[in-house]
């Protein structure tokens, strides 16, 4: 199965480079939805501030890179390590709440940290900042090489999708998944919910932290806009979309969400009136989002 | 864990044959084009394109003599889009050159993209510093100005009329702040206050009060798009307008003017251009532009209209090779075309060395509100970063 | 800083937290009754404006205007609930918060098509212009205070409905017990719409009388759509109560906010640091106040659902 996979992207190296660059946006991407679902679909907890790590975790990468620190090792580490500690921090905070306060606390948080963005001045504030190398891997692999790094990128995105589904599998995430269909009857058996969501919503920070490490060096350059609520939206509207019944759902959400997009602003600049009801109809038809036309979800 | 496995294989697939390779022949350039088509910000897109069109058709459909095809592309005001959008005409529609580009932080994102690969980018809007200095670059080409520019020459202004006790108000991005650095680099008077505002800011009116209680003899604003456009309104509506002179950098435009109407009139600005400069090139410009889209066309269309000059002088100076890339360089250095701001010669970084005019919205008879030239501030104004850019030529 | 200053400052918090709390009474309504995230609220904002400026450009009269851009926003609204958002009431936020962004998408390129991407020319009437006299001395734009105004007689308005008809009562109800009112017979699909298009009128008034003083183009609603949303989440869903008190305490505080931090950071800490941290604090202000009320009252300040 896995060699299946691989071959795909094989074909388009060999055709069409652009749609390398293309695909391995949206598996990024993907990262990130998949780290979202884990909280939102599994967790039920709609975060609405999911894309504050991104923007961590790019900064990480490109701030290290600004005072001279390009070892890829380091970069990723403190892009990881970042995001969980932030999510940490705003996790303790947030989950206390429920709901759409939740919803609003969330997204509250990262505008004040895009509204932060914006203001430095020493790391290009909105115009943002230039990654001057990649993350160097010395003698692994070279992300400068377009293949070797989709190759990088493909590897992350099954291992966020395994990662998932083993927690999503385990009496952590069993217990995770009850308080969100049933919160008091949890509570009633024992389990009190707030140290399983924080924990979760830690490991989804922290896994989407990879993901704007990630980014940036897919785009070699980082702007505040990365955290934006729009931004967090886009990741959303990817889970939603995808179906939050499986681990792979995202995936399929980004995918369908970005190349729909792509498509569309080929042929008109009023894609949006296109996609807006697409959106709609998709909601109202897949009730189980895109992954459950495929097949039966899990439980 | 086989099912997202083989729904993963699904779309991937599904991608890969949905998109067959398009394979063109190479009797034609083909010239992209980047700017911004949806959001609010899209009317700005809609002109530069507009004004793209007209210089192909005053071309003959053809630049440097050679059949064109140009790829527009939206940026969604992102850069990460942007770079998509610049790789996806590069490696799938192989595109000759790039051009274009509203916002300053999508242009820093794209211009490695392009000019790494080896192609010309012409910037027909964003004036990032870095770009005309330190990351000044043998392949990037601007047929607009250098963002601090145009604040200095309201700088001047401010600072040769003697006008104290000035009020400022510009919104809290690098931008904002560029744009008052600019103007201190030439203005050494009195500053009331300076205020920066929210980005995206719709309503000022406490800044409007807090204004008028600091009794200022003038005030200055940096207010693009439609953050200016509500500040004009609201100005006018707290009975400012007369009474208070306001002078403004990209806040006043074409594009703003007939959102605002009266709003705007008597406002002062500064720029390099203005459709009622007199040249032949720029005369023959506007005239066909009210004809073709029954408006008037804004400085961000006039550097698009450049733009395309400046890459036909280009191809018609190698004789269509536009492989011969050192070649077009040269040529374009010459800056061989007839600008619609009429000289145009190139710095050593690449970017014009221009004049730079006083502006006033005023009414005419009819009742249209235009901008009309006062006065002349700078001559030849050379930019305040050429001398970071290590080109030799 | 003067009392005369203070005093205006006020009144632009009160008049900018009067249309916040135009916007949001009509959707904490629908969030409280029907249990749904609209999220395109700020399209009906948005179709407000537009429709007022065509009508009026139509018609030559800037009151007729009014009048037949906020039926037609009614009638939007309504068409909208009936067609594209019925079969969504019984499914997940999440998806409700899907497919009304699809709606977001979809107004704001009509509107585009239709109008054009340039903001449109959208001006007061002529009688509305000019400044009044204040008793403290300064001047203040007409156009505003009639805002104001407008905003309170609505609020008037809609306290009378809320607690004194029937509507009233079965919105009231609804809010705080969706089920049993519908298992007391009334007709509940007639209820919703009805509400619907009640929020809908609302939103389109704030967008006809934002049209003068702010931009009326593609995207406008999204704009203050965060603020409102922020707004309903410290006055407590479903509460028109909570709606205004909590749209003024916004608006007075984000005005206040923005006019006088800087100036009160400047005497704390060195000037410079002011310059910076003053603007980024103003704009985060509203998100900091809804942090510390949620921590004091997660329901916000005034709940409309009971226990």
């Amino acid at each position: 199965m896995l060699v299946l996979l691989a071959l795909p992207p094989l074909v388009i190296a060999l055709g069409q480079p652009f749609y390398l660059d293309l695909v391995r946006r949206i598996m990024i991407l993907a990262i990130a939805a998949v780290s979202l679902n884990l909280i939102l679909g599994y967790g039920g907890l709609v975060s609405f501030g999911h894309a504050a790590y991104l923007g961590i975790g790019a900064y990480a990468v490109g701030i290290l890179g600004f005072y001279g620190v390009t070892n890829g090792w380091i970069q990723w580490a403190v892009a990881i390590t970042a995001s969980a500690l932030v999510a940490l921090a705003i996790g303790a905070v947030s989950i206390r709440t429920s709901g759409i306060y939740f919803i609003m606390i969330t997204l509250a948080f990262t505008q004040m940290l895009y509204y932060l963005g914006i203001s430095i001045a020493e790391f290009g504030g909105d115009d943002g900042m230039r990654l001057n190398a990649k993350s160097q891997f010395a003698g692994l692999v070279d992300l400068n090489d377009p293949v070797a790094f989709y190759y990088v990128v493909l590897l992350l995105m099954l291992l966020a999708v395994f990662l998932t589904y083993k927690i999503v599998k385990s009496r952590f995430g069993m217990v995770l998944r009850a308080t969100k269909s049933n919160e008091a009857r949890s509570r009633a058996i024992g389990f009190s919910p707030y140290p399983y969501r924080l924990a979760a919503f830690v490991i989804a920070g922290a896994m989407c932290g990879l993901a704007g490490a990630l980014y940036a060096n897919h785009t070699n350059y980082i702007t505040p806009g990365l955290m934006s609520w729009q931004q967090s939206g886009d990741i959303m509207f990817m889970v939603i979309l995808g179906g939050m019944a499986s681990t792979a759902g995202p995936v399929l959400g980004a995918f369908a969400l970005l190349l729909v997009e792509d498509l569309l602003s080929g042929w008109t600049q009023h894609w949006q009136v296109i996609l807006g009801p697409l959106l709609i109809l998709s909601v109202i038809f897949f009730r189980r989002g895109l992954a459950g036309v495929l097949y039966k979800p899990d439980a | 864990m086989r099912m997202p496995i083989r729904s993963l294989v699904a779309g991937v697939a599904a991608a890969a044959f949905a998109f067959a390779a398009p394979v063109s022949a190479q009797q034609k350039i083909k010239i992209g084009f980047i700017t911004t088509f949806s959001g609010p910000q899209g009317v700005m897109g809609q002109y530069m394109k507009d004004s793209v069109e007209l210089a192909l058709d005053h071309l003959g459909r053809k630049v440097g003599g050679l059949e064109v095809e140009m790829i527009y592309g939206d940026d969604q005001v992102k850069p990460d889009v942007g770079v998509q959008v610049a790789e996806e005409m590069l490696k799938k529609h192989q595109v000759d050159f790039v051009s274009g580009i509203i916002w300053s932080n999508v242009m820093m994102a794209v211009m490695p993209v392009v000019t790494g690969s080896g192609h010309i980018m012409v910037g027909s809007n964003a004036g990032a510093s870095p770009l005309a200095g330190s990351q000044c670059n043998e392949l990037y080409f601007s047929t607009s100005w250098n963002n601090d520019q145009t604040p200095e020459a309201m700088g001047k202004f401010l600072q040769d009329s003697n006008i104290n006790d000035l009020y400022i108000i510009s919104p809290n991005y690098q931008a904002g702040k560029d744009m008052v650095a600019g103007l201190k680099r030439y203005y050494k008077g009195r500053i009331v206050e300076e205020i920066y505002t929210k980005l995206g800011q719709q309503d000022y009116q406490a800044e409007i009060t807090q204004l008028r209680s600091k009794n200022p003899k003038a005030v200055f604003v940096f207010l693009p798009g439609g953050m200016g456009i509500q500040f004009l309104k609201q100005y006018d509506q707290a009975g400012l307008r007369d009474q208070l002179p306001l002078y403004s950098v990209y806040t006043v435009d074409e594009i703003s003017i007939p959102a605002v109407k009266d709003a705007a009139v008597g406002i002062y600005e500064t720029r390099y251009w203005s459709p009622d400069l007199k040249n032949p090139a720029n005369q023959r410009f506007v005239s066909d532009y009210r004809k073709k889209y029954g408006k008037l066309p804004v400085f961000y269309g006039a550097q698009s209209y450049d733009s395309i000059m400046l890459i036909d002088s280009a191809v018609r100076a190698v004789k269509g090779n536009v492989k011969d890339t050192k070649g077009m360089v040269a040529a374009m250095r010459k800056a061989n075309f007839n600008s619609l701001r009429g000289p145009f010669v190139y710095n050593v970084n690449h970017h014009p060395i221009q004049n730079f005019y006083l502006l006033r919205a005023e009414k005419v008879a009819g009742g249209d509100i235009e901008m009309h030239i006062k006065k002349t501030i700078f001559e030849k104004h050379k930019d305040s970063y050429y001398q970071d850019c290590k080109m030799k030529w | 800083m003067t009392f005369a200053l203070l005093f205006e400052q006020l009144l632009n918090g009160l008049q900018f937290g009067v249309m916040l709390f135009l916007m949001a009474a009509g959707l904490t309504l629908v969030f409280g009754i029907m249990n749904f995230i609209n999220l395109a609220h700020g399209s009906l904002y948005m179709v407000g404006a537009y429709l007022a400026v065509a009508a009026t450009q139509w018609t030559g009269s800037y009151v007729l205007g009014v009048v037949l851009g906020l039926a037609g926003t009614l009638v939007v609204g309504m068409i909208v609930e009936v067609v594209a958002l019925r079969t969504l009431y019984e499914r997940d936020h999440l998806d409700q918060v899907l497919a009304t962004f699809g709606l977001i998408l979809f107004f704001n390129e009509l509107v585009a098509i239709i109008w054009g991407r340039a903001a449109l020319f959208a001006s007061g009437p002529a009688w509305l212009q000019g400044q009044i006299d204040l008793f403290t001395g300064s001047r203040y734009p007409l156009y505003r205070a009639a805002i104001i105004l407008v905003g309170l007689v609505t609020a008037i308005i809609l306290w009378y409905v809320v607690t004194r008809t029937r509507l009233g009562m079965l919105i009231r109800a609804g809010a705080s017990n969706r089920t049993m009112v519908a298992a007391l017979g009334v007709n509940i699909r007639l209820l919703y719409t009805v509400v619907f298009g009640f929020g809908a009128a609302l939103a389109g008034l704030a967008g006809l009388m934002a049209g003068p003083i702010y931009n009326v183009q593609p995207g406008m609603g999204e704009l203050i759509l965060i603020q409102v949303f922020v707004v309903i989440v410290i006055g407590g869903i479903g509460s028109i109560r909570g709606a205004l008190v909590g749209a003024i305490i916004v608006g007075i505080a984000d005005t206040l906010g923005r006019a006088f931090l800087k100036p009160l950071l400047g005497t704390l800490i060195s000037p410079p640091a002011a310059e910076s941290a003053g603007p980024a604090l103003a704009s985060m202000l509203i998100y900091l106040l809804m942090a510390a009320v949620l921590a004091f009252r997660p329901q916000g300040l005034f709940p409309a659902r009971g226990g």
